[in-house]
């Protein structure tokens, strides 16, 4: 059979079920186009209507030997008719495209899921690299599956046969006859990957004609053949109305950078080492420079982390992004930059740890080290996004407490967040929130610094003398002087009368001047972590969702909100009497934290650590918080939080 | 760039004296340290430049030597050990405009800050780099340093020390320094050229400055700077010029096979024998050889080096910026927005 016959042949009748919700994922060699096919499927559901959310799972080795069990990658696509928050906990469909893709995942397949198989590559040396004694698509281990054993290599190359490509080539393609065939299953529409194949190929006209041909293949095979008898629907998800587009984690802190420095109207300076998973934040930025985004690939974390402090320190937005190991790295740039009170960010894109660790799961182990990870008493803002989208708003309120505060500011996203993805409502860049920048131009005679911003409250100058160290009159710029906020002003090189000098030596309280006085010292101790506190009056408050007068709360941070948010729904439908509250403040926290704690009888805290926010709550609020730790580079399932809540409230 | 810059590019070029670039603060270096000559002389050369106050930026490290930005009254960050040149690229970065002199010593720039200064250097970030080397830890009290000779014995090294001593010069021409130069803390003269040949180039300047540490290290460049010996000890390089040295102005520098040879002249050998300076150089190799010259064998290099043009890396960055924006355009933030498929919700 060839895919021109394909075409020809009449369709065969199959029945069409209304599901609400599907969970699927793409399993193959890393070589095999998994990601591509994920991402895919993902566009043409969100495009269909559907609220989406993805978990890409990728290995840590960018080939590693091909068919082995170390080497498969995987998408996970959760789609629906209802507003979903996370990919989904087990699989309803898993397409396996080798033997290895079969063994790692198919104890998430519910049983009586859906399996479709590349029977040809289920040979007897890929067996055995998927340490399979022997082949279990005949010997009834799948028992219990809806299997679909479909001989995805040849009918590949029947496909592509008339185009002019290597063999090699034409292999590659296969990835698409398997998106074919999967979109003919949940009837997605092929527009969206037609149009992406005809982008991409341009200049590839066998590549194009290849994949374009296969995919409608795949979709035919379907179509035409009694193989699967039945296909499903899932009808559009009641969504707010507006323009969207699918944004990762990672795309949303990029595009908040450029809009964020574009709104409070002074040079984004991007500064970072390569490392996995913030290395996309790099990629993006640097394919932006025509929005005068000026990105610096360091040559190691901690220059990226000095280039950020010493464009900060000319006015511009420092930025720095990392993961893993090298926010230690960063510890001792980040401790000056909170000494000398400059407006930088520092993202931390977190993945399982110790050391090197799993490089590209996800975790949440990083929060304390945030919190107290540098020498001294060292506070500073942290922030972390809740959602791939979240990291949009997360990243902009970032900035904006940077520059309103001059302070550095941690936003601690994480693996889960910065590769998923989710459908985002794209915002009129008139509406985004105003970021003001005052720099002060010149000493005026009173005393007063002159800003160029409007609403100037800061004073500085002469109208205050300090005494130095030396017993000698500061005169000119006072570096430290502060306003009611206990906010210094960010005056900057190249504004003539305002020379002054910072750096990391405990300086002397308005002058700034190097001090060693014992007292002076313990006062900016307790100013620099009062400043801190002060952002408090300026977040939201903590929200309750539920009912205040529950029996649980569980109380969340970061990339959990989406599966506690769905198990805490699902308990409160099955009448348990639980709400559910998720910090986006880390610190400070929400000035109501402590009495939002404190109403409910029993707290839970799930969190992908050993308990690091448990133990800061318990710290501060003196609550009996109890925890739901996983460490084991995986997001939750929501059935593991349901199962908590049951447990504490059964 | 912010409106505070926009007002300072119009400011007129106030005249500079020496005075009016020393801050209120007391300079706290040993009594008979060489960085107050270091000091003395910039203020000197730098008040000749016709560089505004305001746009002169000095950025340190950790050590004695970094606690000149204190003394400078333009702005200054006294940073974090070894990573001045980290914070003065992101900062020429931000400002393109500013005049930016990164202070650093042996220690902090040749072993904790080793790796960022080998990158800013070949970059080529327009920054002016002046390392203090003293051959030894001051503000520690007293260890031997990067550039210390072996067997210098220190309380860290009690025996000797047994580490290779690094070139900082011939570091930064490895590193494919443009500008490279060396001069001394007491030789007030030529030490205010030097600078002021740094600071009209254009690209990263290298300049090592030989400095006492009188705790510490004292003497240790007594060769080069005791009045009676120095001449025989030194090579004052010039652009185009023989390499000729000695009280007698009777000694020079020619070359043997690859190697460097000191020679006496007369008795058969002219000048037109001996190897003549060529700071313009393309290829570092004479810059790299004359760093390699080493005091008892041979005199020591002052002056400048190696001084060529490459473009900047602001310059290129900010050139990438401008090309991109002329053929595609700005950015607008709804097209950024909008730079994936898009579907609309009804
Ligand atoms: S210890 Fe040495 S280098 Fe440091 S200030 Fe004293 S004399 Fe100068």
């Amino acid at each position: 059979m060839t895919a021109s016959t394909t075409l020809e042949r009449k369709p065969v009748r199959h029945d069409l079920e209304e599901l609400d919700s599907v969970t699927i994922r793409f399993a193959g060699d890393s070589g095999d186009g998994m990601q591509l096919a994920g991402t895919q499927f993902t566009n043409a559901s969100a495009i269909l209507g559907n609220d989406i959310s993805t978990l890409p799972d990728f290995p840590a080795e960018i080939r590693a030997p091909a068919g082995t069990l170390a080497g498969v990658s995987g998408f996970q696509v959760h789609f629906s008719k209802y507003d979903i928050h996370t990919p989904g906990d087990n699989l309803n469909s898993l397409v396996a495209m080798n033997p290895a893709a079969l063994k790692t995942n198919l104890k998430d397949l519910e049983s009586g899921g859906i399996l479709i198989v590349n029977s040809d590559a289920f040979t007897t040396a890929d067996l055995h690299k998927a340490g399979y004694k022997s082949n279990p698509l005949e010997d009834g281990t799948l028992k219990g599956y809806r299997i679909f054993r479909v001989p995805i290599n040849k009918l590949n190359r029947e496909a592509v046969a008339e185009v002019k490509l290597s063999p090699r080539e034409a292999d590659r393609c296969k990835n698409f006859f398997a998106l074919g065939l999967v979109y003919w299953m949940y009837e997605r529409p092929m527009e969206p990957t037609l149009r992406w194949i005809r982008e991409k190929f341009a200049k590839n006209p066998a590549v194009l004609e290849a994949n374009t041909r296969t995919l409608k293949a795949g979709y035919n095979y379907g179509e035409t053949t009694e193989t699967m008898p039945v296909h499903y629907k899932v009808a559009k998800a009641q969504i707010k109305p507006g323009r969207y587009r699918k944004i990762t984690g990672n795309e949303a802190l990029a595009m908040a950078l450029v809009a964020a420095t574009e709104v409070a109207n002074i040079p984004l300076v991007y500064a970072s080492y390569p490392i996995t998973p913030a290395s996309d934040v790099l990629h993006h930025l640097s394919d932006l420079k025509r929005f005068g985004v000026r990105t610096m690939q360091a040559e190691d974390e901690i220059a990226a982390s000095g280039m950020a402090i010493g464009a900060a320190f000319g006015g511009a937005m420092g930025v720095t992004a990392t993961s893993g190991p090298g926010i230690c790295l960063k510890s001792e740039a980040i401790g000056l930059a909170v000494m000398t009170e400059l407006p930088c960010l520092i993202i931390n894109v977190q993945r399982g740890g110790p050391s090197t660790g799993l490089p590209t799961k996800t975790e949440q182990a990083d929060l304390l080290q945030a919190m107290y990870g540098r020498n001294g008493e060292c506070p500073l803002a942290i922030v972390a996004p809740c959602s791939p989208s979240d990291c949009f708003t997360m990243t902009f309120e970032a900035i904006r407490l940077a520059i309103a505060y001059m302070t550095p500011v941690i936003l601690l996203s994480d693996g889960y967040l910065a590769n998923g993805a989710e459908p985002w409502l794209i915002p009129n860049p008139a509406g985004l929130p105003k970021i003001s920048v005052r720099h002060p131009i010149s000493l005026t005679g009173n005393g007063t610094a002159d800003s160029n911003g409007e609403d100037s409250k800061a004073e500085n100058g002469k109208g205050e003398n300090g005494t130095g160290e030396n017993g000698k009159i500061a005169t000119g710029f006072y570096p430290y002087k502060r306003d009611e906020r206990l906010v210094r002003e960010w005056a900057i090189p190249g504004t003539p009368g305002l020379e002054h000098r910072i750096g990391g030596l405990e300086k002397e309280d308005v002058t700034g001047n190097v001090s060693y006085d014992p007292a002076n010292h313990e006062h900016m101790i307790h100013t620099r972590a009062q400043k801190i506190a002060n952002i408090a009056k300026d977040i939201p408050p903590l929200e309750i969702k539920g009912a205040a007068d529950a029996e649980l709360l569980v109380v969340g941070w970061g990339g959990t909100y989406g599966a506690i948010t769905t198990a805490v729904d699902r308990a409160q439908r099955k009448g348990f009497k639980v709400a559910s509250a998720h910090l986006r403040y880390l610190n400070p926290m929400p000035q109501n934290t402590g009495e939002v704690l404190k109403r409910f009888k029993k707290i839970l805290v799930p969190e992908l650590n050993a308990g690091q926010l448990r133990l800061l709550l318990r710290g501060m609020f003196l609550v009996d918080a109890v925890g739901l730790n996983k460490v084991q580079g995986r997001p939750f399932l929501v059935s593991e939080i349901e199962t908590k809540i049951a447990e504490m409230l059964g | 760039m912010s409106a505070a810059t926009a007002t300072a590019t119009t400011t007129p070029l106030p005249t500079l004296t020496p005075k009016d670039l020393a801050s209120d603060q007391e300079v706290r270096w040993c009594p008979g340290c060489g960085d107050y000559s270091i000091l003395a002389q910039m203020k000197k050369a730098l008040a000749t430049l016709g560089i505004a106050r305001e746009k002169m930026v000095f950025i340190s490290g950790i050590g004695c030597s970094s606690r000149f930005p204190y003394y400078m009254n333009t702005y200054g960050f006294h940073t974090i050990h070894g990573r001045a040149p980290t914070l003065a690229t992101g900062l020429k970065v931000a400002n393109p405009e500013l005049s930016i002199w990164v202070i650093t010593g042996d220690g902090d720039g040749l072993s904790i800050g080793g790796n960022h200064l080998i990158h800013a250097i070949r970059r080529n970030v327009d920054l002016k780099i002046l390392l203090f080397n003293n051959e030894i830890y001051g503000l520690t009290k007293g260890q031997y340093s990067p550039t210390s000779r072996v067997g210098t014995r220190t309380k860290s090294s009690p025996q000797g020390s047994i580490d290779n001593p690094l070139r900082p010069l011939s570091l930064a021409i490895g590193a494919e320094a443009t500008f490279v130069a060396r001069t001394i803390d007491v030789d007030i003269n030529h030490l205010t050229e030097t600078l002021r040949r740094a600071s009209a180039h254009k690209g990263t300047a290298f300049i090592e400055v030989y400095q006492n540490c009188k705790i510490f290290n004292d003497g240790v460049f007594e060769y080069a700077t005791d009045k009676g010996v120095k001449a025989d000890n030194l090579l004052f390089l010039e652009h185009g010029k023989p390499l000729i040295f000695g009280k007698d102005r009777n000694k020079g520098v020619r070359l043997h096979g690859l190697d460097p040879e000191v020679v006496s002249l007369g008795s058969g050998i002219t000048v037109d024998d001996l190897l003549i300076h060529d700071e313009k150089a393309e290829e570092p190799s004479l810059a790299y050889l004359l760093s390699r010259m080493v005091h008892p064998r041979f005199p020591e290099c002052v002056g400048v080096f190696r001084a060529v043009q490459r473009p900047t890396y602001e310059d290129l960055l900010n050139k990438q910026i401008e090309d991109i924006r002329r053929n595609r355009g700005a950015g607008k933030l709804e097209d950024l927005f909008a730079s994936d498929d898009v579907w609309v919700v009804e």
